[in-house]
């Protein structure tokens, strides 16, 4: 999302979330190259709003069913 | 140019106008704006003085890098005694004023006394006068920007003004500049009305000179403003998206405060977030966003300048609100949104447009309306009150109403107008105002960011984000990641920002260049400006000297550790939603370190040992 919203498909970035179908045992790089984000605009990865750090990214098994994915570039404001 | 070295003293009362040299011994230590402001402060008012009276003095006052090729480089700040706290107000704002003045000569402008009918502060360079005002009172901050344009036939005239609910005595009127940046916080235009002082306007034209070592400043700025290109937060989030960024973020890591902080989501958030500013409207195919704007001198540029829905009930039939104005803020945009539990973005807008045009802090007067909604919702207040209006949450209408009450004091807008602590108290539910010393609470709900519980109970202007913004690192990641559920190490955090914050609002540069800046950054930019040196180290001594002077004014103002505290709700009631769910804020766990720290006794009180060190006034 925010500069990264044009990667969702068209229509869906008020909303800025969609049900997406993943494999068992997917990471969530797997989900980040899905969308195309590129690694260093992946900075902030939250499931259920908590903070997944890099290295835990590639860990299988993170994500279960009905969990929220968010994706963020570096971003701040006041 | 870095100081100019003279400023401005205005007596209202004698109606008398001089010339004065700034006291360099204290620029030295305090090193402008922020900082030496509160410096003159506390040296020429009782702290304990009431804050409406003519006692109190108010001090418009730009730092040595406003007006300078310095990126952001055109702040200036409003330092006086805060009728909503009683404790030391200083609020920022940019746009063009600051530099404006700078440019005329002044480092600053000293407003003592009270005149005894309306009048306005022209200045032309050199030339200062005290004028007329009658034709300006009773009109709106944009009313008296054409006016005093016309009058003075100048479209390079910058003005700052009051609105009509500074002079009504609602406590959070702020000062607009340039129609829509505001010294927003703490009641500072309130102040300036109750001198009967409507307006300051500037016209400067002597330009940038007094830089110590010129070719060093320029490289200095150009490192500094290469920096805030290449980073992703100043250099592609802030202009694109504008502090708007934040909404949906902030919501998704359950932190959003939420009809007066019952709640930490907001099932709304998307609809009012920077993304939907940017979205095609239904009526006309235009988005809320027309483009971004900058203030004087900045390379970032996060402004908003929107339009509303001309079809929206708020302004259907107000062909003059159809026009571009200055857009949602982040702050904004919580306190009016989702505090009040609204969604509803063209209402927002046009709420934030009278916010600009009558000169309301969006923060105070949102977070007002959310617990005056509370209170609705629980019976203590009624249409009686009201007169008609039903202050539901989630209502658009209630919103752009009440906007429209508070900015001419009108009816239920004086109660408005009290700030959301005197208007609790008055209906008797004083637990549902949430405040910190008087001061409502801005957009990061401390139940998920323990360290922005510290950071707004010890806040010497009372709640307030741009004190120290540890969010940076408790969410965003800027500049290293911690977890916003720690309480660990927060105290040590608390303090490091707070100081930096202190150096960067005394310089003339905005905060905002904090996300790509560090003080390695700034203080090269600061050392070739200014005479001395000022390294790293000295700014942020200088950063807690000015922390440490400011809570001494606290002190003596009869403001001590008691109040260094947060409403029941956020202590005792755990976050209903998201990570933080069932968490308090754990202020108890932070404090006692907080205070070992800053070299204060177990009760919050300064040491002896620590005024010494600052070498801080008695
Ligand atoms: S970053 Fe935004 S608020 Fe700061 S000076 Fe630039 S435009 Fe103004």
């Amino acid at each position: 999302m925010a500069t990264i919203a044009h990667l969702m498909p068209p229509g869906e970035k008020i909303a800025n979330r969609i049900d997406i179908e993943v494999d068992e045992g997917v990471t969530l790089e797997d989900i980040i190259t899905r969308f195309k984000v590129a690694p260093e605009l992946a900075h902030l990865v939250l499931v259920n709003g908590v903070y997944i750090e890099p290295h835990e990214r590639e860990t299988s098994g993170l994500i279960k069913e009905n969990d929220v994915v968010a994706i963020w570039p570096p971003v701040a404001g006041g | 140019m870095a100081w100019t070295k003279k400023y401005l003293r205005v007596n209202l009362t004698e109606g008398t106008i001089k010339v004065e040299d700034l006291n360099m011994a204290w620029a030295n230590e305090y090193l402008g704006q922020r900082g030496l402001a509160t410096r003159y402060l506390i040296d020429e008012i009782d702290p304990k003085c009431d804050a409406l009276s003519p006692e109190n003095k108010m001090i418009m006052t730009t730092g040595p890098l406003t007006g300078t090729m310095a990126s952001t480089g055109g702040r200036y700040s409003v330092v006086c005694k805060s009728p909503l706290t009683g404790a030391v107000a200083c609020s920022n704002s940019g746009g063009l004023f600051g530099a404006e003045l700078k440019s005329a000569g002044w480092d600053m402008i000293i407003f003592e006394g009270k005149s005894a009918s309306p009048v306005y502060l022209s200045i032309q360079n050199e030339k200062a006068e005290l004028l007329s005002a009658e034709a300006l009172w009773g009109k709106s901050v944009w009313e008296a920007d054409a006016i005093l344009h016309k009058t003075h036939q100048d479209p390079q005239l910058k003005v700052a003004a009051v609105g009509r609910s500074a002079e009504q005595g609602c406590l959070y009127a702020a000062i607009v500049n340039d129609m829509h940046r505001a010294a927003g916080r703490s009641g500072v235009g309130t102040v300036m009305a109750s001198k009967n002082l409507k307006a300051v306007v500037v016209r400067g034209t002597r330009g940038v000179g007094n830089i110590k070592d010129m070719p060093r400043f320029m490289d200095a700025t150009n490192a500094g403003k290469a920096v805030l290109a290449e980073n992703p937060v100043t250099g592609q989030g802030l202009p694109a998206l504008g502090t708007q960024v934040l909404m949906n973020v902030i919501n998704e890591v359950g932190a959003m405060p939420t009809r007066n902080m019952r709640e930490t989501q907001f099932e709304g958030a998307h609809k009012i977030a920077g993304e939907a500013m940017l979205e095609p409207r239904k009526s006309d195919g235009k988005p809320n966003l027309t483009r971004n704007g900058g203030c004087f001198g900045c390379t970032i540029a996060c402004g908003r300048i929107s339009t509303i829905d001309r079809t929206h009930f708020s302004v259907q039939d107000k062909p003059e609100y159809w026009g571009n104005s200055g857009g949602l803020e982040y702050e904004a945009a919580w306190a009016m949104g989702s505090d009040c539990g609204v969604d509803d973005l063209d209402a927002l807008t046009y709420a934030n447009f009278l916010c600009n045009e009558d000169g309301m802090d969006p923060i105070s007067f949102g977070a007002t309306l959310a617990a005056a909604m509370e209170m609705f919702e629980d019976g203590d207040l009624t249409t009686e009150q009201t007169g008609g209006m039903e202050l539901k949450f989630g209502s658009a209408e209630a919103l752009c109403w009440a906007a429209e009450v508070v900015a001419t004091g009108e009816g239920f807008g004086a109660d408005l107008g009290l700030g959301s602590k005197r208007l609790c108290e008055k209906y008797g539910r004083p637990e549902l105002s949430m405040t910190v010393k008087g001061q409502e609470f801005p957009a990061y709900d401390p139940r998920g960011m323990q360290g922005m519980g510290l950071t707004y109970a010890t806040s010497n202007r009372g709640a307030c984000h741009l004190r120290s913004y540890t969010v940076s690192s408790e969410v965003l990641g800027v500049p290293v990641k911690t977890d916003p559920l720690e309480t660990d190490g927060k105290a040590d955090l608390v303090k490091a920002f707070q100081d930096a914050t202190a150096a960067v609002d005394s310089a003339g540069l905005c905060i905002f260049t904090t996300f790509a800046w560090s003080m390695e950054d700034i203080a090269p930019q600061v050392d070739a400006a200014c005479e001395g040196e000022w390294s790293v180290e000295k700014m942020l001594e200088v950063g807690e000297r000015v922390w440490q002077l400011e809570r001494q004014f606290n002190q003596a103002a009869g403001i001590g550790g008691d109040q260094d505290t947060l409403p029941k709700r956020l202590l005792t009631e755990g976050a209903g939603s998201g990570p933080a769910q069932g968490k308090v804020a754990e202020l108890d766990k932070m404090l006692p370190q907080y205070y070992e720290l800053r070299g204060w006794n177990t009760d919050g009180s300064m040491t002896d040992a620590t005024r010494q060190k600052w070498n801080l006034p008695a």
